[in-house]
This record gives structure tokens, sequence and C-alpha cells, in this order.
């Protein structure tokens, strides 16, 4: 092999080896975007007249509970895609550990902004209500996920385990749901949240939507072709390593 | 304006927001810098 | 050989391991009784009996899922520590037979394991057991048993073999059975009539349960051969 090979040609692919002009587009549009939805979440937009300004909040505490909730949708069929003999394909099983992964980072968020959200509105930072601990148990569930998926073994035998767990976490979901919902059936103060809306407060929140939808597309991108890179850096590694040495060896 | 009721809570809930996802990113691209390096340019298909 | 001949070898084998290493009634139910006796401590018990009385069925299942995470990592740790899974792979016995074995044997230890957790709280906790709730009792114990014993056979089987399985077996074990907690304590509420409750009560809770122990049983099945192919 030649030793040279392992150096890529071009110094941008070394500075930004994920990026393409497709996700820099994006990226910009992401960023002009969550300043955009700052500047309405914190300054435009009114306050509530029921939540006072703890309607600000939920312009990026609603669009991170979708996106956790969208991300571990997508987690739940690349798996499927995966294990489905006729498109096995290890681009399945990136898409669906990057998945997981930006699912729980903004499931992580979204518990957070929530408590947050529930001092001011509630009183409370947590109360046992179905959706909270769904949400709760949902975080811990993928975390788990992350974590097979790092036990390692060949790149075929993580994505095939990781895969049923993912299938058997979507089994778990509507039962811990539902067993909860049963468990509490006293907690209706989730639709505080589903009071009317002013046209600004709906176009915040849109926008927010949008912007972190548009984020999440982004990440999962990037973060699918840093798991492609280190996959292939475990394949080379080996190579890569024997060539330095060899250089050295020359000097 | 930013003189807000419950300022510490709402504002606290964006920086962590968008401060969360800037660490994830920006660890995320100095992970794919480090990769890069460690292999050849045939393994970025999509450059 | 047929599944069910291939469930009764393997759960039988899991049975004479157990009954020859004296680990279960050595070790697991002795914790199991450690943990009913330091809820006690922990439920400070000196302004009567009521308190003790009231979270009894929490506190079975509770002490139940906690030595389930012992026997899981126990039955699986017999299995890897020789390459046993290996060689039962190899040769070519059918996984979902293997599943089933080893779910059956772990239910029996678990049935063991909740007799006497069961037992402790008459003792320890003054719970009554009364005659009207029976029934529902022991539909109650079926139903969670193998429920649990599906999961703690398919986590532990995933899990096996992993550095660090001992840490990963409560994280990806316990969220999953929350549904199995939440259900197993309210119907047992139901049938020793905690809080005023009517055996009645119980049943919703057991189609819950039992509805578990089916999806569960069925992926396993299916799932299992995949999960220790290595």
């Amino acid at each position: 092999m030649d030793p040279t090979a392992s150096t890529p040609s071009t110094t941008a692919t070394v500075r930004r080896p994920t990026s393409t002009r497709f996700t820099r587009g994006l990226g910009v549009a992401v960023i002009v975007g969550a300043a955009w939805v700052a500047l309405f979440g914190l300054v435009l937009s009114p306050n509530d007249a029921l939540q006072k300004t703890g309607v600000r909040i939920l312009y990026i505490h609603v669009p991170s509970a979708w996106l956790a909730y969208l991300a571990f949708i997508v987690t739940g069929i690349s798996s499927a895609g995966y294990l489905w003999k006729r498109t096995r394909s290890l681009v399945w099983d990136r898409v669906a550990g990057a998945s997981a992964e930006v699912g729980v980072l903004f499931m992580g968020i979204t518990l957070v902004t929530g408590s947050l959200w529930g001092s001011i509105t509630w009183g409370t930072y947590w109360t046992w209500d179905s959706r909270l601990t769904t949400t709760a148990f949902l975080f811990v569930t993928y975390i788990g996920y992350l974590a097979v998926r790092g036990l390692g073994g060949t790149l075929h035998q993580r994505a095939r385990r990781s895969a049923i767990l993912a299938l058997f976490a979507v089994l778990e979901v509507p039962l811990v749901h539902f067993s909860v919902k049963w468990w509490r059936p006293l907690h209706q103060n989730e639709s505080v949240a589903e009071g009317e809306l002013e046209d600004m407060m709906l176009f915040t929140l849109f926008s927010g939507i949008v912007t972190f939808t548009l984020l999440y597309v982004w990440l999962v991108i990037h973060r699918q072709r840093t798991l492609a890179l280190d996959d292939s850096v475990a394949e080379h590694g080996l190579d890569a390593a024997l060539a330095e040495r060899r250089q050295e060896a020359l000097q | 304006m930013i003189a807000m009721l419950n300022a510490p809570h709402v504002i606290g809930s964006y920086v962590v927001t968008f401060g969360a996802i800037a660490l994830y990113t920006w660890r995320m691209l100095a992970r794919a810098r480090q990769s890069a390096r460690n292999v050849p340019p045939e393994e970025l298909p999509w450059t | 050989m047929s599944l069910w001949t291939i469930t009764r070898l393997v759960a039988a084998k899991d049975l004479r391991v157990e009954a020859r290493s004296r680990v279960m009634t050595n070790q697991v139910l002795p914790f199991a009784g450690l943990v009913m006796v330091t809820f006690a401590f922990a439920l400070d018990t000196s302004a009567g009996d009521s308190l003790l009385n009231q979270v009894a069925p929490g506190l079975v299942w509770l002490a139940t899922l906690f030595s389930l995470l012992v026997v899981v990592q126990r039955s699986f740790a017999v299995e890897s520590a020789d390459g046993a899974l290996d060689a039962l792979r190899v040769a070519g016995v059918h996984p979902g037979g293997v599943f089933l074995g080893k779910s059956l044997a772990l239910a029996v230890q678990l049935a063991v394991l909740e007799a006497l957790l069961l037992f402790a709280a008459v003792v320890l906790y003054q719970t009554e057991v009364r005659a009207s709730g029976i029934v529902v009792l022991l539909v109650t114990y079926v139903a969670a048993t193998c429920g649990l014993a599906f999961v703690g056979t398919i986590y532990g089987g995933l899990a096996a073999g992993a550095r660090g399985r001992e840490t990963l077996l409560p994280l990806l074990l316990l969220p999953v059975v929350a549904p199995v907690l939440i259900g197993a304590t309210r119907a047992t509420e139901a049938a020793l009539g905690t809080n005023d409750a009517t055996p009645g009560e119980g049943w919703p809770w057991i189609g819950l349960l039992l509805l578990f122990a089916a999806l569960f049983g069925a992926g396993g099945t299916l799932a299992f051969g995949s999960l220790i192919d290595e």
C-alpha cells in the first residue's frame, strides 16, 4: 500500500471531512433559523395570558420533544431496514445509531426545558403524568441502546444486536406509556400546553419546529458520516499505523 | 423586554438547548476531523 | 427434535445446574430476604405497621426485580463461561427452543423466589392473604413471572459475553420491566385488599401483564437466534 494514501489529498476534506455543499447550505439555514427562533421566542413574541413568560420555553421545548420522538421513529425504521434481508446494509445501522444519539441529546434537552417550564407553570419541576414518565423511560432506554452499540464485536454483530434492541424498545414504549397512564389517571394537566395560542406564538412555534427539523437532518447526516469514518478507521487503522511507522523508519 | 418574569428559567432553557447542541456538534466535528486523518480519501464517498 | 423437547431439555439442564451449585438457595434467596428486611429499615415502622402494610405489594415486586437481575446474570454466566451457548448454537439447536427453555428455568426459579418473598411479607409486614383474592393473586403471579422470565432471557442473552455486562443489564432491563412492576403491584394490591381494593380491580392489570408476556415471549422466540449469534 502506498504510504501517502493515508493522507487525504485536499486540506478542505481534512478540515471539514463530513460536509458537502448541501450540508453547508443546510447548516447556514439552521444557524439563521436558530437566531430567528431566539429573536422571536425571547423578544418579539408576546407573553401568554395564562402562562406568562413560560410560553417562551415552549418554542424550543415542543420542537425538541417532536425531534426526539422523530429520531426514535427513524431509529426503529432503520433498524427494521437493516434486519430485513433484502435491504440489509450497514448504512441503515449507522443512520439508526446517529439518529438514536441525536434523539438522546434532544430528549435530554426536552426533559430539562420541560422541567424548567413546569416549575414556572405548575410550580414543580416534575409530575408523574404519563407523557413525562414515558419520555424519561424512553431517554433511559436509548441510553441503554447506545451502550449496547458500544459493546464491540464486528460491524454486523453490532448492527444486528442493536437493531433487535431498537425493535424491542419500540415494543416497550407503548407498554410503558399505557401502564403509566392507567397508574396515574388523574393527571390531566397536560392540556395546559394546548391552550389557545395567538398567531404570533403559533408562527414562532412553527419556525422552531422547522429549524429543529433541519437541524436534525444536518446532525444525522454528519453523525452518520462520522460513524462511517470511525468504522473505516477501525478497518484501516492498522494499515495507517504501519505506514506511519514505515515513514518514521525511513527518516 | 429581556427583563422579564422568570428570566433565569426562560433564558436558562435557551442557553441549555443551544449550548448542548453546539457542544455536541463541536465534539462530533472534531472527532470526524481526527478520524479523517487516518483514512484514505476514497473512504469519503460523499466529498 | 421438537421445540417442546428442546425447551424441556434446556430448562432441565439449567435447573440441574442450579440444584447442584446451590447458588439459588445459598445466595439469591438470602439476598431477597435481606432486601425485604432492609425495606423495613428504610421505612420507619415505629409509628405502627400500617405504612409497610400499605406498600407491601410494591416492595415484594421491587425485591423480585432486584433478585431477577441476580438470577439472570447467573443464568447467562453459566452459559458464557464455557462457551456453552455457542456450543448449542453450533450444534444446530433451534434458538427459539433455547430461549423458551431458559425462560422456563428462569420462571421456575422466580416462582420459588416470589413465594418466599410473599411469605416474608406475611411474616415481616403483617400482610394478610385473603381467600377471595387468591385466584387474582395466582393469575397475577403466573402472568408477571412469565413476562419477567421472557424479558430477563432476552436482555440477559443480549448482554451475555459482553464486557461490563454486570452494569449493562440493570440499565437495559429495569426500564423494560416497569410495566410489570406497575401492573403486578396494582393487581397484587387488588388481590390482598391493600387500601380497600377489591379483587375485581386486578383483572385489567392482569390483562396488561398477559399482553406483556405474550409480546416479549413471541419476540424473544423469533429474535433469540440473532441475539446470541456471534
